[in-house]
C-alpha cells in the first residue's frame, strides 16, 4: 500500500493535468462515479455530514487500528470530492489523520474554487474524518 | 434617466452585466434572489453617504432636512409606485422579511387574534411568509391551514371557500411564487377573503419588479415587498397596510423616533407610520427607491417587455421540449408567470448542475429555495432555478440553455 505522502501527491499530479475547472469538474464525476457502491442500509442520520447543501454519509470502520471509510452523496461533484478524501486517507492510522495538514485541498485549488456554500461543506467532511480518527487514537 | 427602450443601452445601465467570471462573461440569471443595482441607484446611494449624511426626522440643521426630505419623497414615490391611498400607509423596514415580522409581530400583540383562530397559509410560500406566522400560531394557540396548489403550481383557489371558516382572521399568498413564478389571482382571494372578513397579506416580493401593482385595485390589506429584488438597496424593504389597519396595531420594535410622549410610568407612541420604525433607518437606501422606480418603469415599457415576453417563451419551449427537465409551475397561459424557470432533471443533482454552470459563467440558484413544503410536494430535495429580468438578453437565455443541456450530458 501507497503512503499517505504518495497518495496525496498522486491526486495533486491528476489535478494538475487540467487547465480548466469544467475538466477538473469532469474528473471528479468521473472519480464519483467509481466510488465503491455505499450499502442503503448506512445511510442513517449518524453517518450523514451536516453542513453540506447535499446530502454526504460517511462511515467508518476500524481495523487492525487502522480507519477504513466508505462514502456516499446524491450530488455526483461532491461525491468525487468526499471519494477524493476516501482515497487518501483510507486505512490511516488516527494518529496519521489527526496530525495531516489536509495540505493537498489547498493545492488542487479545491477549495477557492468552490463557493463559500459548498467549501462550508468540504471543511465539514474534513472535519468529520478528523472527528472520526480523534474518536480512535 | 432618459427613456430608452433598447435593451443594449439599457444594460449598459447595470455595471454588473459586463463583469467577467472564470474568464467568461457574466450571465447572471438569479433576479429573482436579488436583481441587479443600475448606476442611478448607486449614485443615489453613494451621494445619500458622501453629500447628505444626517439623522432624520430628529434635526434642524440643513443636512439633516435633506436627508429628512429624501426619505420622505421615497416615501411618497413608494405610495405611487404600488397605488396607496395615502403615503402614510408605507411603512419602511429592512426586507420582506421583516416586514412580515413587523406584522405578525404586532398584530399578535394585539386583540386581533383570539385562542383557536386560524391562518390560511399558500402552499407555495417562501419560509419568510410561513415561519413568522407558525411561530405566532404556537405563542397564541392559533392554527395554520394550508391552500394547496394543483400539480401545475397554480393554487386551488376552488378550495378556499372551504377553508373560510369564521375562525380564518388572515390569509398570506405571494403575488408571484419565488419558485414557480406564478401570478397569483390575488384580487380574487381578497374578494373571497373579505367576504369572510378574512384579512389578506400579499408578499410582493417577486411582483414588483415584473407586474404593475395597485394595492387598491388588488384590495388586499398588506403588502410586502423588498428593494434589492426591485434594483433599489439592500437592507430596504416596505410594509404597506391600510390605514385603519396599521393605526390600530401596537409597535413592533420600540426605542428613538417611534414614540409620542415618554414618562416613567407610560409612554405614547407616535402616529403611522413612525410608530413603526424605531432607530435609524436605512438613511442611504430608502432614498434609492426613486430610482429604482423608474428602473422599473423603465423596464417594463412595452417594448422591453416585449423582448421579456419572447425570451420567456424561448426558454419555456426549450426546457419543456426537452425529456430530461422537469419544469415546475407551468399554468395554461404563460402570461401568468414571470420569466423564472424551476427545474429538476431525473439524472442530475440540483447542485452539481449549478457547479458546472457556475463554470461557465452563469448565474443560478439551486437547493429547496427557502420552500421546503412546497419542494416535498413535488417530492424533489430541490431544483435549479434560472430567474430572468428584462435586461437579460435572448443571447443570455440561448447560452443558459445550451450549457444546462451540456451540463445534464456531462452529469449522466
Amino acid at each position: 500500500m501507497t503512503s499517505l505522502e504518495e497518495r496525496k501527491a498522486a491526486v495533486v499530479e491528476e489535478f494538475s493535468m487540467f487547465d480548466e475547472w469544467l475538466d477538473k469538474y469532469e474528473y471528479l464525476i468521473e472519480t464519483g462515479k467509481n466510488l465503491e457502491v455505499f450499502p442503503v442500509e448506512l445511510k442513517t442520520d449518524d453517518r450523514l455530514i451536516k453542513g453540506c447543501q447535499s446530502r454526504v454519509w460517511l462511515d467508518t470502520r476500524v481495523e487492525d487500528g487502522r480507519l477504513w471509510f466508505r462514502a456516499d452523496s446524491d450530488a455526483i461533484i461532491t461525491k468525487g470530492i468526499i471519494s477524493l478524501l476516501v482515497r487518501v486517507y483510507d486505512g490511516c492510522t488516527p494518529a496519521e489523520i489527526v496530525s495531516d495538514s489536509f495540505d493537498f485541498i489547498e493545492k488542487i485549488g479545491l477549495r477557492e474554487n468552490l463557493s463559500p456554500t459548498r467549501a462550508g461543506g468540504l471543511n465539514s467532511m474534513i472535519e468529520k474524518i478528523k472527528e472520526e480518527a480523534k474518536r480512535n487514537v | 434617466m432618459e427613456l430608452c427602450p433598447d435593451i443594449i443601452e439599457i444594460r449598459k445601465q447595470f455595471p454588473q452585466l459586463a463583469e467577467t467570471v472564470y474568464g467568461r462573461p457574466l450571465v447572471y440569471l438569479d433576479n429573482a434572489a436579488t436583481s441587479l443595482r443600475p448606476v442611478s441607484v448607486v449614485e443615489k446611494w453613494t451621494e445619500m453617504s458622501y453629500r447628505f449624511n444626517a439623522n432624520i426626522h430628529r434635526a434642524v440643521h440643513f443636512t439633516a432636512n435633506v436627508a429628512t426630505e429624501e426619505f420622505e419623497k421615497s416615501r411618497n414615490a413608494v405610495a405611487e409606485f404600488i397605488g396607496a391611498s395615502s403615503a402614510r400607509e408605507v411603512v419602511f423596514t429592512s426586507g420582506t422579511t421583516q416586514s412580515v415580522n413587523l406584522l405578525a409581530y404586532s398584530l399578535g400583540n394585539s386583540s386581533f387574534f383570539n385562542k383557536g383562530d386560524e391562518i390560511i397559509i399558500a402552499e407555495s410560500e417562501h419560509h419568510s411568509d410561513l415561519v413568522p406566522w407558525q411561530q405566532l400560531a404556537e405563542r397564541k394557540s392559533l392554527k395554520i391551514k394550508v391552500l394547496p396548489i394543483k400539480d401545475d403550481g397554480t393554487l386551488e383557489i376552488e378550495k378556499l371557500s372551504d377553508l373560510l371558516t369564521e375562525k380564518v382572521k388572515l390569509l398570506c399568498a405571494a403575488h408571484v411564487s419565488n419558485v414557480l413564478g406564478i401570478i397569483n389571482p390575488v384580487k380574487e382571494i381578497c374578494e373571497i377573503c373579505h367576504r369572510n372578513g378574512t384579512l389578506v397579506l400579499v408578499d410582493g416580493a417577486q411582483a414588483v419588479a415584473h407586474l404593475p401593482v395597485n394595492v387598491d385595485e388588488i384590495g388586499c390589506d398588506f403588502y410586502v415587498f423588498s428593494g434589492h429584488k426591485m434594483f433599489a438597496a439592500p437592507g430596504t424593504g416596505v410594509l404597506y397596510g391600510k390605514k385603519e389597519l396599521l393605526e390600530n396595531l401596537p409597535p413592533f420594535l420600540a426605542g428613538g423616533e417611534m414614540i409620542d410622549t415618554v414618562n416613567w410610568d407610560k409612554t405614547t407612541f407616535a402616529a403611522v407610520p413612525q410608530r413603526f420604525e424605531a432607530g435609524t433607518q436605512n438613511i442611504s437606501g430608502v432614498p434609492t427607491f426613486i430610482p429604482a422606480i423608474e428602473t422599473v418603469k423603465l423596464l417594463n415599457n412595452s417594448k422591453i417587455s416585449g423582448e421579456t415576453e419572447a425570451l420567456k417563451s424561448y426558454v419555456f419551449q426549450s426546457l419543456s421540449s426537452d425529456p430530461d427537465i422537469l419544469l415546475y409551475g407551468i399554468p395554461k397561459d404563460l402570461s401568468k408567470k414571470i420569466p423564472l424557470f424551476s427545474i429538476s432533471v431525473k439524472s442530475a443533482h440540483h447542485e452539481d448542475l449549478a457547479l458546472i454552470l457556475d463554470k461557465m459563467g452563469i448565474a443560478v440558484r439551486s437547493g429547496q429555495m427557502c420552500a421546503e413544503p412546497l419542494m416535498r410536494r413535488f417530492g424533489v430535495s430541490g431544483m435549479l432555478r434560472a430567474s430572468f429580468a428584462q435586461y437579460n438578453t435572448m443571447d443570455e437565455a440561448a447560452y443558459f440553455v445550451k450549457s444546462l443541456r451540456k451540463a445534464i450530458d456531462m452529469l449522466k
